[in-house]
């Protein structure tokens, strides 16, 4: 199994504002559209179709 | 009383020919017939076709008295090329037809996606040819005509049956009155709104996708290659989706999808095309180039099949067997690939050389491959038209991506139509060699075809019966196996022994294979190795080295000794 990188404080902060900022960017009618675009790229950096499922699943609980 | 309309049906292309009807002869008897037909499409006709090739008679009833109105199918691919060749059309196909392998796909305005599909030198067709259906149906009616096998009624319009325990009794309207017909069995092939489906109350599994989309062929000079061209989002249509096909004599087919809500009634309104039309002609940089209409229609995308295709001695073929979308050219090219498949199960069932089996294999062998075409093709038909908000995100999240970024970009391609392979087919042989072999197609997959000579192919001299293809050399054929082939063709079956690169005692045919092409292509090391091909010619055994036993056990199994009586699925032996 290969290990992932963990985001330390200070990177999880700036990934915190950077996406914040990126939604306000987007604005309302294209936050939704934007977040897909994104959620897509990450999904490709991470190269693991199955550690994605788990991800949905856990954005998706307590909604 | 039924009335067909003895009109011609309009077409700036196309010539309909209005037949006269088949009208009985009042007081005869009822007939008694092997196999009748309902409709005239290419299901029909090809079925038609392979049975007669396979020596068995039909009546085929076709409801109207001329060839289906508008273009329709218009993509047909390789295998369904090779298919048509079988049934001796193909000349004529590639003779009028435009042939094609690249796709574009543009989203504002650049090209996102270019679809280039592979071109073997080892292949006779193109991977697509475009053509109008009624070219297709007018060269398969006329093979028809020339075989005495074949007894061509047109306006006989199939009104209601009743399922005997043997056999099918058919109640046939004509503008002279109506008429029964006893048969043996009846292929139901009477297209997407089977009326023997509905009679018979079957339902279909599967979805249904609610967009709507029209379909319209113009005539019109476009200095465009033959290439298939989709569009995204347009700014005429936001969100929706437009392909455009060429198609020969100058028409073009302008397929877009509707705004949702919006009636087919109205889309279909000459303003409402014209509008639409000029808009996309606009986008493509030809405003105001004069164009013609030609014939418009409307679809939705479906992914429907019957779970079985075999009811008492009903069998359902084509689109009356499974609806599948227009992505991808699902329609008339599983079609074929059905009707080829059906051919030969029914031919041999009826000549008495298959058990109960055979058809039983038929209807899971093709339930099986619509299930394939159906999980594919769903997903390109949930990229064209999205289904639900969901689907639309992340289709419209991709379009926009793949301005940057490449690896969205396959996600265009259409998965264009290809011919299932029988890996886990009843009919396969259990004890060959099939492991053993490092390339070649596999048991239960269609055939590689190999360019022997210039303009010359292996497939061009396959088919009609099983083939054992046996790679020459050294080796010569076993007696043992040369006289039990005789033997078999004594009882009725066709079987042909083809010896590839060198002549073989035995064999029927000699096919040159200098260049070792068809040696490398069916991953043949030593000699002697064997290939058994079944009549649609799909692989149903290969061995390194032939014996007798072996070959009888195989054919034994691909005649139906292994399919399981209920479920078609294969037995162990």
């Amino acid at each position: 199994m290969k290990s992932i990188p963990q985001l330390d404080r200070a990177g999880l902060e700036a990934v915190y504002d950077t996406l914040a900022q990126a939604i306000d960017q987007a604005g309302v009618e294209k936050a939704e559209l934007f977040l897909v675009k994104l959620a897509l790229l990450q999904a490709q950096a991470q190269g693991d179709a199955q550690a994605f499922v788990q991800q949905v699943q856990a954005a998706l609980r307590d909604l | 009383m039924h009335t067909p309309s003895s009109i011609p049906r309009p077409s700036l292309y196309f010539s309909y020919q209005v037949h006269e009807p088949w009208l009985p002869r009042s007081g005869a008897p009822e007939g008694r017939h092997p196999v009748v037909i309902a409709g005239s499409g290419p299901a029909a006709l090809v079925t038609a076709l392979e049975l007669a090739r396979h020596g068995v008679a039909s009546v085929v009833c076709a409801a109207e008295l001329q060839l289906t109105q508008g273009s329709r199918a218009i993509c047909f691919t390789r295998r369904s090329l090779e298919i048509l060749q079988q049934v001796g059309v193909a000349d004529r196909m590639t003779a009028q037809g435009l042939p094609w392998r690249f796709g574009n796909s543009f989203y504002r305005g650049q090209l996102v996606y270019r679809m280039e599909a592979a071109h073997d030198p080892d292949d006779r067709f193109a991977p697509v040819l475009n053509i109008q259906q009624q070219f297709l149906e007018q060269y398969l009616y006329e093979a028809c005509e020339k075989s005495p096998l074949i007894d061509f009624r047109w306006g006989n319009k199939i009104e209601r049956i009743d399922l005997l325990d043997d056999g099918v009794r058919v109640h046939v309207d004509t503008p002279a009155g109506a008429y029964a017909l006893r048969a043996d069995w009846l292929v139901a092939a009477d297209g997407g709104r089977s009326g023997l489906r509905s009679q018979m109350q079957l339902s279909m599994e599967g979805a249904s996708y609610e967009g709507v989309f029209v379909i319209a062929d113009i005539r019109i000079d476009l200095p465009l290659p033959t290439e298939r061209l989709a569009f995204f989002d347009p700014p005429w249509n936001p969100g929706n989706t437009i392909l455009m096909h060429r198609e020969p004599h100058n028409i073009w087919r302008v397929d877009y999808q509707l705004p949702p809500g919006e009636s087919s009634e109205e889309a279909l309104r000459p303003e409402s095309l014209k509008k639409r039309i000029d808009a996309q002609l606009a986008m493509i940089g030809f405003a105001g180039t004069p164009w013609e209409m030609d014939w418009s229609s409307v679809y939705s995308a479906r992914t429907l099949t019957l779970s079985d295709y075999l009811h008492g001695r009903v069998v359902f073929v084509g689109d009356a067997a499974h609806l599948l979308p227009i992505f991808g050219v699902r329609g008339a090219n599983t079609a074929f690939q059905d009707a080829q498949s059906l051919g030969w199960h029914l031919a041999y069932t009826v000549r008495g050389l298959a058990g109960s089996g055979l058809m039983r294999n038929y209807s899971a062998e093709r339930v099986g491959a619509a299930r394939e075409i159906i999980d594919e093709s769903g997903k390109s038909t949930r990229f064209m038209a999205p289904p639900s908000r969901g689907f639309r995100m992340l289709r419209d999240a991709v379009l926009s991506l793949s301005l940057t970024q490449d690896f969205v970009r396959p996600l265009y391609h259409w998965r264009t139509s290809r011919p299932h392979e029988y890996t886990d087919s009843a009919l396969n042989s259990q004890d060959d060699d099939d492991a053993l072999f490092e390339a070649g197609p596999a048991k239960g997959a269609p055939p590689s075809n190999v360019q022997l000579a210039p303009g010359d192919y292996l497939l061009d001299h396959l088919g009609g019966g099983f083939d054992l293809l046996v790679f020459a050399g050294a080796a010569a054929l076993p007696e043992a196996v040369v006289e039990r082939v005789r033997a078999w063709r004594a009882r009725g079956l066709g079987l042909r022994i083809t010896a590839v690169g060198g002549a073989v005692a035995g064999a029927d045919q000699t096919l040159a294979d200098s260049g070792g092409r068809a040696r490398a292509k069916y991953g043949v090391g030593a000699d002697g190795a064997a290939y058994l091909l079944r009549p649609d010619q799909h692989v149903c055994a290969r061995w390194r080295a032939l014996d007798v036993d072996r070959l009888e056990a195989a054919l034994l199994r691909a005649l139906g000794a292994g399919v399981h009586p209920n479920t078609g699925q294969a037995v162990c032996a």
